[in-house]
């Protein structure tokens, strides 16, 4: 770094970029593991029936079995755009 | 007590087979009975790095099979004792490695061959190939290099080593992994251009096993066909060294992971 880089307001780096971009995806792959096989499949073909009303971005679905004593319950999670 | 170690990454280039070698040469030194399989099935490759793809006579595939018997597959070092290496077949056929096939080999390496160690040399992805390097291993050393997609692969690698070992199978919990970064450049990481070791330990969370720096030096070894480790005045033979002590449960602080401290010549006026 040269004493130029000290003067000049912080500027977020590439890899600060990474971490950050890193952390949100682990954190949506994680939170869908160890689910049931049926589980990406299921968010798939929900994505696709939304779609056929509704214009989204392939994030919008978003699917997660919680195990909660004696039962799973399937959570279905579903973002709309904002001027739908 | 012989333990099988899983060397795995999801991702491939990223330094499974050098590390391998790295890892099985360092055991060996070490005094430990080792043998290191490459389970790349179809792409053989672990016998270029070792140094001994002129002796390959029999392969994994072949063990399996029964055209060979485990002793006549070997193929034993040249320079360093203890040390065994088991080429991966070039078949193309996928299918060749089959769950009780892999389970004979390991056993005879086990029971037959007295191993120390067995390291498994993982192909890439998280297909079959994969799933048999890692079913039956006891330990795992995921190698990840500083890089979005790398770390990703690394990831989902973990969460396949908790469910779907023999271990996870049979209710043992998780085997025992660890990180072993490669590639890593600390100017890189200085000018902000590349993950740090702390950021890719907080995003994976798992021990961390080693940093292994980008090197010149590895090259320098594939070329030649000598481990890495063995070329002793290097940084990733250093680095290497260290980690394979680490492996058999020394603390070292982790070298090659700051850059040298320039002077305030350099800080000023430094790039
Ligand atoms: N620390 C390192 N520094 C420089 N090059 C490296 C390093 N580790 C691995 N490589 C290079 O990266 C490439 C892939 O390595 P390899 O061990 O074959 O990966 P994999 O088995 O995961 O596919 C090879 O060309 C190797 O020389
Ligand atoms: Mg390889």
């Amino acid at each position: 770094m040269s004493i130029f880089s000290y003067l000049l307001p912080k500027k977020q780096t590439s890899a600060s970029v990474a971490k950050e971009r890193l952390q949100i995806i682990v954190a949506r792959e994680r939170s869908s593991r160890g689910g049931p096989d049926y589980l990406p499949q299921l968010q798939e073909e929900l994505l696709m029936v939304v779609r056929k009303y509704v214009p989204v971005g392939q994030d919008a679905v978003n699917v997660q079995v919680d195990r909660e004593s004696g039962c799973d319950i399937l959570e279905l999670n579903i973002t709309l755009p904002e001027d739908s | 007590m012989t333990k099988i170690v899983v060397v795995t990454s999801g991702k491939g280039g990223v330094g499974k087979t050098t590390t391998s070698a790295a890892l099985a040469t360092g055991l060996a030194l070490r005094g430990f009975k080792t043998t290191v399989i490459d389970f790349d099935v179809g792409l053989r490759n672990l016998d270029l790095i070792m140094g001994c793809e002129r002796r390959v006579v029999y392969d994994l595939v072949n063990v399996i099979n029964g055209d060979a018997n485990i002793k006549q597959a070997l193929i034993k070092d040249k320079r360093v004792d203890n040390l065994f290496i088991l080429p991966a077949s070039q078949t193309r056929d996928k299918d060749a490695l089959t769950q009780d096939g892999v389970e004979k080999v390991l056993n005879a390496l086990r029971d037959d061959m007295q191993m120390d160690y067995i390291i498994c040399d993982s192909p890439a992805g998280i297909e079959k190939g994969a799933l048999m390097a890692a079913y039956f291993a006891d330990e795992a050393v995921v190698v990840t290099n500083p890089e979005v997609s790398s770390v990703r692969d690394s990831d989902r690698i973990i969460g396949i080593l908790a469910s779907k070992t023999r271990h996870a199978e049979q209710g043992d919990g998780d085997i025992p992994s660890r990180l072993l970064l490669t590639r890593y450049s600390p100017e890189r990481v200085e000018k902000g251009e590349m993950l740090s070791v702390q950021d890719v330990q907080e995003i994976l969370a798992i021990e961390l096993l080693g940093v292994i720096p980008e090197s010149q030096a590895v090259l320098n070894a594939s070329n030649a066909g000598s481990p890495v480790v063995l070329d002793t005045q290097s940084d990733a033979g250093q680095a290497y060294a260290d980690a394979v002590a680490r492996f058999l449960g020394d603390e070292l602080p982790h070298r090659f992971v700051t850059l040298n401290k320039k002077g305030l010549f350099g800080r000023l006026f430094g790039g």
